[in-house]
Order: C-alpha cells, then structure tokens, then sequence
C-alpha cells in the first residue's frame, strides 16, 4: 500500500458564503466517511486560515519568526487527508470526489516511503 | 538480416513484458537493450523464427542471473516478481495485453501532454531518443529530460501497469487516442520533404493498428484507425513535384493509396453499423466522403461537420465546416460562420478567409488576410502555397 496526500488549495481571497460553507463541510466530511469505510483513510483535517500562520526559518543557529504564511498566494493549503492505497489511480478517484466536494483543487502527493512495498514482497 | 526492422518491430512490446515481469519500465529497457546486444553476435545469418521470444526469454534469463547477485532494493524487488511467476513457461514471449498496459500507462493523464507522447514513441514505438528529437524540432537533451522526469513519476506516484477498469476506460482511453493523434498530425501537418517526418505518420497508424486489434470493440478507437489511414492513403498526392502543397480539390486522386482507403472505407461501414458515434469516427466518416467516388459530395460533409460540430463545438471544428458551407451554400455564408471564431495565431483561420473573400471579388480584404496568414503559418510549404495564392490573386486583380 502506498501513502498519498490530498491538499485542498482553498481560494482565500474568495471566502464562501456561510450557507455554502455548512454544504462544503457536511460534503467533504461525507467523502471522509467513504473513506474510512473502504479503509482507506489515515488522517483529515482542516486548517484555519492563513491570517493565523507564522513561519519559524533557521539561520546560523538560531531562529526568527515573521507573521503571515511562508508565500503570499491567493491560493493556500485548506487542509489535506492522508490516505493509503494501490495505485494512483485509486488516489486520483479519491482526489476527484475531494475535489467535488470542496469545489476546490486537489493536489494530490505521494509520500516518500513509496517505494516501502518491498516489506511485502521480500 | 534486418535487425533495424525487428528491433523497431518488437522493442516496445519486449520491453512492455518486462515491465510485468520485472515491475520497472528502467530495467526493463536495459535487459531488452542487453538482449538485443546478445542477438547482434548469436543470430549472424538469420533471426530464430520467434525473435520476440527469443529476446524475451534471453532479457529475463539474464534479469534473474543479474539480480540474485544485486543486493539493492530494486534488484530484490524485482527479483521477487519474478519468482511470483513459476507457472511462466521456459520460453516466454511478448505478451500482447502487456502493450495495452504500456499504452495506458504512457498515455496517463498524470503525466503532461509533452511526456506521454514522448514516451509513447520511446517505449512502444522503439524510437530512439535523437529521433524523436529530430522529428520534433527540439534538443536532444529536452527529450531526453522528459522521458527520465515521466518514468520518475510513473514510479514514484504509483501509476499503475494495468489497463483501466471499465468506469474510468472512456475517458483513459481519449488519452491515449489523443497522444496517437497527434503524433500522427505532428508528422502529417510538417510531413512534406522530410523522411522522419513520415516516419512519425507511420509509427502513429502502426500503434493504432496494433490498438485496434487488442480493443476491436472500441468504435472510437477503429474511428481513430479509419481516420488515418484515410488520411495517409492521400499523401502521395498531397505534394507536387516541387515539393510544393497541393489541395484536396487539385490532388491527382490516381496518386492516392487505394488499398489504405479500401481498408478505412471498411472500418467506417464497422462504424456506422455499431451506431455509437464519437469525434474520430465522424472525422474518419468525413474522410470516407472525401475519398469516395470522383468528387466529394459537400452536402453530405457539411450534414457529417454538423454533427461533428455538436459532439465537439470547438473553432477548428467550426472553421472546418465553413469550408464545407463554402461549398454547399456560397463564400458569403461560411464568411459569416467564420466571423466570431477565436483562434489567435492559428494561420488557417485568416488562410480560410482570404480564400472566402478573394471568392467573394473582395480582393484588397483577401490579399490583407493571406498577408496575416502568411506571417502565421509555421512551414515552409504551407507558406509558399499561401504566397502562390496571394499571387495569383494580385495578377488577376
């Protein structure tokens, strides 16, 4: 089984109406249900906005710390679930149905431990 | 002996078996390269009967020796995989559903459009790298680039080695009738005077074909076929003897290849009797008209374009019809079909209004058109037709 990410890049510069937001929710916590019930999934969760990131960068030792996320981008990271499947095109039909339900992009990312199927195989 | 002939012949579909057998398009690739190395010095005079399973059996034999030395993880992974095989005969050969597997997995929709073609033409058409380079117009260096960053992705996202389940065929499967498309209008738009160019026009009807036999109940797919053999079956009238563009209306229909067109006629009535239409099939029906009898008949394109144009509104669609309006109902009206159409820097777009205008005794406004047309166009051949019609024009103003 391999790992991916599904990243909800949430617009942020064109918020939804708070009727909206309710349908958006009760959508992706049902696309979250799915996945569980197909065993699936491994982690959700949804992030406050940008307005409340700081950024920690390192140099020479010690560190510094400014207000605002790390890019200034119309478009941030929302949220994300993890999921463990076969192949991509089992985290494509997931990132679809994420995709759907929060009416916004998906990027979707393997994790590095992909090539770990060996375990299985040796 | 041809071994150029068979290497082209049967690269794709070894390296496509051991892809399944190994679990890696790379080592794939080296153990059929290594294994054609060996038939350079064992076959001399003459190939065994089965050459494809000749160099399969060989590139798996050396595979498993190679890996039970190797310690990586590769090695053992593969290594794995084909002992979870025991039940494969002594001799294997290619396994035809393995190509299917390559096709869809070069033609996945993850990868960019750029990359699936390039791929298509590495690992199924058995091109080499400089090539595709050549027949592409680009370095060497870009192709090369794009084939290794695709076969990371393929690896590292888990694009799977299988063909599509039914839910998700159709639209996978557009993917991959794209990519052959176009490596089909790629050679066939720039085709004239240069060899490689053809080649690519070959290499894209000889993977059709092969598509063809592995999904015969697929009507789009025998669409695709029927369209370019229709399409290639008029190339030898397609350019005087000065190299220079000739169009369908002046081509010398003896020149045209009556046995491709025999074969796309078929494929078309195949077609037509299924009643599943779709935008190849309509093109190739289209084709069919087109290379039906003496002289087209307009009237039945126009009626095939209206339809075409339903399952797919796009401007090249639009402008295509407006030649058939042209035909059927006047200049004046396909001028007014063609108006509002938006396709910036698209050369045929003024090309085709330059023509409709100069039929319409608008000269000053056609020769205007050509003009633009002329900067536009993107090869020599079509741009010395243009000039030849811009010329023509002016002499009898």
């Amino acid at each position: 089984m391999k790992k991916y990410l599904l990243a909800v890049q949430f617009d942020e510069s064109a918020p939804w109406p708070p009727e909206e937001d309710l349908r958006q929710r009760a959508r992706t916590s049902k696309v979250t249900a799915d996945m569980q019930a197909a065993g699936c999934w491994v982690f959700v969760g949804g992030l406050v906005g940008s307005h409340a990131t700081t950024v920690v960068r390192p140099g020479n030792g010690t560190t510094t710390m400014t207000d605002g996320p790390f890019a200034e981008t119309k478009e941030q990271l929302g949220g994300f679930w993890v999921i463990q499947c076969d192949d991509l095109d089992q985290a494509l039909a997931w990132g679809e149905k994420c995709a759907l339900a929060c009416g916004s992009p998906i990027e979707v990312r393997p994790f590095e431990d992909a090539h770990g199927t060996e375990h299985e195989d040796v | 002996m041809d071994l150029d002939g068979i290497y082209r012949a049967e690269y794709g579909r070894c390296v496509a078996t051991l892809t399944r057998l190994l679990g890696d398009i790379d080592l794939a690739e080296e153990f059929v390269q290594d294994a054609f190395a060996v038939a350079v010095q064992k076959w001399e005079q003459a190939p065994p009967p089965n050459p494809g399973a000749w160099i399969v059996t060989t590139a798996r034999n050396r595979a498993i020796d190679r890996l039970r030395r190797e310690s990586t993880r590769e090695a053992r992974h593969a290594q794995a995989l084909l002992l979870r095989q025991p039940d494969e005969l002594q001799e294997v050969g290619p396994v035809r559903d393995d190509q299917l597997r390559m096709m869809f997995t070069c033609c996945h929709p993850a990868l960019s459009p750029l990359a699936r073609t390039a791929l298509t033409l590495r690992l199924l058409g058995g091109l080499e790298v400089a090539e595709i380079a050549r027949a592409y117009l680009v370095p060497e260096a870009t192709v090369f680039q794009r084939i290794v960053r695709a076969k990371k992705k393929i690896r590292d996202a888990g694009i799977p080695y299988r063909v599509p389940e039914a839910a998700e065929l159709p639209d996978r499967l557009t993917s991959v009738l794209t990519v052959l498309y176009l490596v089909f209008n790629e050679g066939y738009a720039s085709t004239l005077g240069r060899l490689l160019r053809t080649d690519l026009c070959l290499e894209a009807v000889r993977l059709t074909r092969e598509l063809a036999e592995l999904m015969p109940d697929e009507p789009e797919v025998l669409g695709l076929l029927a369209l370019l053999l229709l399409t290639e079956a008029r190339r030898p009238a397609r350019v005087g003897p000065s190299g220079e563009l000739v169009v369908l209306a002046e081509q010398d229909r003896s020149l045209w290849n009556r046995q491709l067109i025999a074969e796309g006629h078929e494929l078309v009535r195949r077609c037509l009797r299924r009643n599943q239409p779709g935008p190849y099939q309509l093109q190739a029906a289209i084709n069919a008209v087109h290379t039906d009898g003496p002289a087209t008949d307009w009237a039945q394109v126009l009626a095939l374009y209206d339809q075409l144009l339903r399952h797919t509104p796009t401007p090249i669609v639009a402008l295509n019809r407006a030649v058939a309006i042209a035909e059927v109902h006047g200049p004046g009206p396909a001028l007014a079909a063609i108006d509002e159409l938006d396709l910036p820097g698209y050369h045929l777009l003024p090309a085709t209004r330059a023509d409709l205008l100069a039929r319409l005794g608008r000269t000053a406004e056609a020769i205007t058109a050509y003009d633009l047309a002329i900067t536009l166009a993107t090869n020599d051949t079509e741009r010395t037709h243009l000039r030849r019609r811009r010329a023509r024009l002016e002499r009898e103003a």
